[in-house]
């Protein structure tokens, strides 16, 4: 999967330059520098309150909605500060798709799940044609043609998270973050979301968090492994510890840490 | 008693190795105690509540029969056969339509301002402790607070003891109610739809207004029809505003001065002829059966907009 030549579109997406996370005056994850490769999947892993999904909501300033978080040091996409005063958190998240943990279709038909980000972002062109075109690239289509008027809670666990998908994607992203997006989802859903983001990291940058290591291995060009510690008040402090390839993240990672995780060895 | 028997068997085998007594016979029996206590706490309110209507309807139903539409469409009079409800139903449908109409807009628009914009700001901190604190306010209050801003200091706009002073009384009364009902309604929408639709791209208010708001109506709508219905029982502040008791003429426009069912009500029962005590109890049956009119018109409202989701 790795190439050592930078090919087109091989470029960094993401460059995160030494920061921390705070949510009010606590430091919930400090020490993170990566560059997120462009049309790459990056996985981020590690035990549960490592602060990846933290990491993670900063890419769209998602974090910005809770008052008390702020960060430290810089996250630039494509050279720009994201988190610049220029730099619009609206028009950031437009570019900037997301899709979470359980799926979440709004309580509409599952058109109007499709059309609603593209209208309220001023799309001009054939609505219906959108509808289908996003339906079909989150390999969904076949299974809901029939139904688009159709609320779009009706449908099983695994389509929701492809309809959230074929959502996201509506609005013409050029990153997709993808936050534990297969956890409630049985193998067989699992596999078709895992295949479809084979197909969708040709046109998306796409970094998931994931706790399942498996996943990690299958899907991901790029992992990044968090951990956490414990703090002298009791909560936990996350911090980045090891950045590489996939394969050598799973295969002759550097920090001992890490080799106990992925082995399944903890502590 | 079965179920009990037969876990008694069940028991006997594995008791003797385990240091359990689990006394299943007395955890029925609790369950029975609090089951009965439940049932007559229940009853204790409904027959209360029947033995109300059912008194009412005795008094009142025959003269509401007996006249049937000149009780309903007659204006007040000194003799107790040839006295109507006309413009005392009127007087209270229009104070509940300027209740309504003042109170909807600012108790939605102060609960979203709270819930979605507010924050932890120490000014929305500041507005929702004096909201608690005015929900608390006995009604007879806000009829003091009505004198004095509704029919004194504003007496150009509102034409003084009139129709409009009063509504806009016990839309105040009604307003902390219906604050906390939109809060309510608003908390209850999960927070995943609020992220799907930032995720988007979408600002603040298309959230609310294309997500947040539609899931919360019903419970909203609901709120506020609950807190109409309690404005139009209101007497107190009317009292204080200045009703007058006997209307016989509709107000032609918001200044007018006026009268309501719960006036006339007062009015009629405070009457020594046994015959205005009937037509007291008529006007209640009147008053009750707008009051369940409302009540089905809300419940019919957020069946509506909650099978359109």
């Amino acid at each position: 999967m790795q190439t050592n030549s930078p090919a087109v579109g091989t470029g960094t997406a993401f460059y995160v330059d030494n920061t921390d996370y705070y949510y009010g005056s606590f430091q919930a994850v400090r020490d993170v520098t990566l560059d997120i490769p462009e049309r790459k999947i990056t996985a981020f892993i590690g035990p549960s309150g490592c602060g990846k999904s933290t990491v993670l909501r900063c890419f769209n300033r998602l974090n910005d909605l809770i008052p008390s978080a702020h960060i430290k040091g810089r996250i630039t996409y494509r050279g720009v500060d994201i988190y610049d005063k220029g730099v619009d958190p609206i028009d950031l998240r437009r570019n900037i798709g997301m899709v979470f943990q359980k799926p979440n279709p709004f309580p509409k038909s599952i058109y109007e799940n499709i059309a609603f980000g593209a209208r309220i972002n001023g799309y001009k062109g054939d609505m219906d044609e959108l509808v289908e075109r996003s339906l079909r690239a989150a390999a969904i289509w076949d299974e809901v043609k029939d139904k688009l008027k159709e609320s779009g809670l009706s449908i099983s666990g695994g389509q929701q998270q492809r309809l959230c998908i074929a959502r996201a994607i509506a609005i013409e992203p050029q990153v997709l973050l993808m936050d534990e997006p297969c956890s409630a989802l049985d193998p067989i859903s699992t596999r078709s979301v895992e295949e479809l983001m084979q197909e969708l990291k040709e046109r998306y940058t796409i970094i998931i968090v994931t706790h399942n290591m498996q996943q990690a291995t299958r899907v991901s060009d790029m992992t990044a492994f968090f951990n956490a510690e414990p703090t002298e008040k009791g909560g936990k402090q996350g911090y980045l510890v090891e950045y590489a390839p996939t394969q050598t993240i799973f295969n002759s990672p550097q920090m001992e840490a890490t080799q106990d995780y992925v082995s399944g060895r903890f502590g | 008693m079965t179920t009990a028997d037969s876990s008694k068997d069940l028991n006997q085998i594995s008791d003797s190795a385990s240091g359990f007594d689990s006394n299943l016979a007395g955890r029925y029996q609790q369950d029975k105690i609090f089951r009965i206590a439940a049932l007559i706490a229940t009853l204790a309110g409904l027959v209360v509540l029947g033995f109300l209507v059912f008194d009412i309807l005795v008094d009142g139903l025959g003269r509401l029969l007996q006249n049937f539409p000149s009780f309903i469409n007659s204006f007040p009079s000194r003799s107790a056969d040839r006295a109507g409800v006309l413009s005392a139903l009127v007087g209270s449908i229009l104070l509940l339509i300027i209740t309504a109409l003042a109170a909807f807009p600012l108790g939605v628009g102060t609960g979203i301002f709270l819930q979605e914009f507010g924050g932890d700001s120490w000014f929305s901190k500041f507005v929702e402790v004096n909201i608690g604190n005015l929900a608390a306010v006995p009604s007879i209050i806000y009829g003091l607070l009505g004198l004095t801003v509704f029919v004194d200091l504003l007496f150009n706009v509102t034409g003084g003891r009139s129709v409009v002073s009063a509504g806009l009384t016990l839309a105040l009364l009604i307003l902390p109610v219906i604050i906390v009902a939109t809060r309510e309604a608003m908390k209850a929408v999960p927070d995943s739809l609020r992220l799907a639709g930032f995720a988007l791209g979408s600002t603040r208010w298309q959230v609310i207004w294309e997500h947040v708001l539609p899931l919360a109506l019903p419970g909203i709508l609901t709120g506020t029809i609950l807190a109409l219905s309690r404005a139009i029982g209101e007497t107190a502040p009317l009292i204080v505003i200045g009703a007058a008791t006997f209307v016989p003429f509709l107000p032609t426009n918001l200044k007018d001065s006026f009268t309501a069912l719960p006036i006339q009500i007062f009015n009629w029962t405070s009457r020594p002829q046994a015959a205005f005590h009937a037509n007291a109890a008529a006007a209640i049956i009147v008053l009750m059966v707008l009051l369940l009119t409302m009540n089905a018109g809300a419940i019919f409202l957020r069946n509506k907009f909650q099978s359109e989701r």
